[in-house]
């Protein structure tokens, strides 16, 4: 079952060092462009907000990238693992600069306020708490950690599907109605963490249903 | 600040270019239509006449083109940039607004007749609940001016608004995601309905309302938040009971009937202690001023609400 892997052209191994640090570069490149239009008017009468707003959009299209890299490789054979740790780490970078944004350009700098909100408004305090959970993860995104931690880096890094619920909670609580937009990042997010739910029985049973077919071979 | 003259502004200046454009689409539809388009088409182009009217604001006017371009109204969708980029297909004319209820002379009112009403500029400060906010130079008149000509009864406790439904020119009003559910429905108090800060406006920055801010009239309630300012109204109603409105059915903890504009009650997601001023500061330097108890109005309206607890009435 991989008729899309077969669809997409395997890229030559000596360029996959290479392509990695292309998505790092593609991959900020929503943040340098939103940035130049929000400094220079091009991003309507309220550019922190919009900014702000687009880089969390940005933060959590890059978490659902991440998420997908597994079930594309379980139901697609699509392999593109070497790109997770990119895809995470940009998502980290988003979040970042969200937050960077809302401190310094939103409430510049006002840090009563940045307290109350984080106290007293559950989206921000959701929010937060899922920028503090992606600190770990970003720090030991290295192969040197994994490498130190073992079982506890798999177990440390599975803080992504709490983070990832966090995000789409953050995002439903921010606006004022769900509309298609929100839903269909929150359906994503809703549906790569469903399939950590059946990913074992699912693997489990398409190991099954090849076995026999083996076996009459 | 002088005081605000519209005629001495060219339109040639301060109308934006997709204000023309929706201006010839209407003019064009209006011909294919088969109606008058010299009465319509003229009334719709032409600037406003108004004289001054008796509350002075000496606030910097937010830029003509963040009024038109940054704004909530979910008829269009809900992104602040909707409303202008989607309501060039929106019709405002012909326009009637029937007037019925509890009334001893319900009428509809045509829109050159309400028109024809005394006009008046009036300056207001604009306040969104969501935390930002506008001075915009609105062209209207009293409310209560429109009520005294369909006499009232005096069982008539509460003022319900309507906004029209059209989904063929709403984009906002079809679709899987609708935003709310229409028609889009306000209410005011009668006191507050007939306090003479409450306008019907028509026009803004010396012309008539661009499709975006609710052409060709809307409600402004100066203190209380933006979203009790009903756009392209067809229907007002004299009612006993309190009416149904829009925002309240949609989320009753977070927005309530009154909704007047309140530095000590927060939102339940969000302070409502300071605002953004929309089109100053820029980029690097966003405006932030706080927020006034009923948006710098308290002088003229806090007696409307004396003895109310304002933190459960919100």
């Amino acid at each position: 079952m991989a008729p899309l892997s077969a669809a997409i052209p395997a890229l030559p191994r000596r360029y996959h060092a290479l392509s990695i640090w292309v998505l790092y570069i593609v991959g900020l490149c929503p943040a340098a462009w939103y940035f130049y239009q929000a400094a220079t008017g091009g991003l309507g009468f309220n550019p922190v907000k919009t900014f702000e707003h687009l880089l969390g959009i940005w933060a959590l299209r890059l978490i659902i990238a991440t998420l997908a890299i597994t079930p594309l490789r379980d139901l697609f054979g699509i392999n593109w693992m070497r790109y997770r740790r990119a895809l995470g780490l940009l998502a980290f970078y988003y979040v970042l600069m969200h937050f960077s944004v809302y401190l310094l350009l939103d409430l510049q700098l006002n840090f009563a306020a940045v307290g109350g909100d984080i106290a007293k408004r559950p989206y921000i305090t959701i929010g937060f708490a899922a920028l503090l959970f992606l600190i770990p993860l970003a720090v030991t995104s290295n192969n040197w950690s994994i490498r130190k931690m073992g079982q506890g880096w798999i177990r440390l890094h599975k803080l992504i599907y709490l983070i990832a619920l966090g995000g789409a909670i953050h995002y439903v609580l921010a606006v004022k109605s769900v509309t298609a937009g929100p839903f269909v990042h929150i359906a994503l997010i809703g549906l790569l963490l469903f399939y950590r739910a059946i990913r074992r029985p699912l693997l489990n049973w398409k190991r099954g249903r090849r076995q026999p077919a083996r076996a009459a071979r | 600040m002088p005081a605000y003259h519209p005629p001495h502004i060219p339109s040639s200046d301060i109308t934006p270019k997709h204000i023309y454009l929706s201006r010839r689409n209407f003019i064009g539809a209006a011909a294919a239509a088969g109606f008058g388009f010299a009465t319509a088409g003229d009334a719709l182009a032409a600037p406003l006449n108004a004289v001054p009217g008796p509350y002075k604001l000496n606030e910097k006017l937010t830029p003509k083109e963040a009024v038109t371009t940054y704004n909530n109204f979910y008829e269009f969708g809900v992104n602040k940039e909707d409303p202008a980029q989607n309501s060039g297909a929106f019709k405002p004319t012909p326009w009637s607004v029937k007037v019925e209820g509890m009334v001893g002379k319900p009428k509809e009112f045509g829109l050159d007749e309400i028109l024809k009403m005394k006009l008046e500029d009036r300056t207001y400060r604009m306040r969104c609940v969501e935390g930002w906010s506008m001075v915009i130079p609105w062209i209207g008149f009293p409310l209560s001016a429109l009520l005294d000509q369909v006499d009232p009864l005096g069982s008539a406790k509460y003022v319900a608004f309507e906004t029209v439904v059209r989904p063929e020119e709403m984009p906002g009003q079809s679709g899987l995601f609708q935003a709310l559910t229409w028609p889009y429905v306000e209410g005011l108090r009668m006191d507050e309905a007939r306090h003479p800060l409450t306008i019907l406006a028509v026009g803004l920055y010396g012309e008539t309302l661009p499709n975006q801010n609710g052409a060709p009239i809307r409600l402004v309630v100066p203190w209380k938040y933006g979203f009790k300012g009903i756009k392209s109204i067809v229907k007002i109603k004299l009612v006993e009971e309190q009416p149904q409105t829009t925002w309240k059915n949609s989320n009753a903890r977070e927005y309530g009937f009154y909704s007047n504009v309140n530095p000590a009650v927060d939102h339940p997601r969000w302070s409502q202690a300071t605002e953004q001023r929309i089109g100053e500061g820029g980029f690097f330097g966003t405006k932030r001023v706080d927020t006034l108890p009923f948006n710098g109005y308290a002088d003229q309206v806090a007696s409307l609400y004396t003895g109310m607890d304002l933190r459960a009435n919100y």
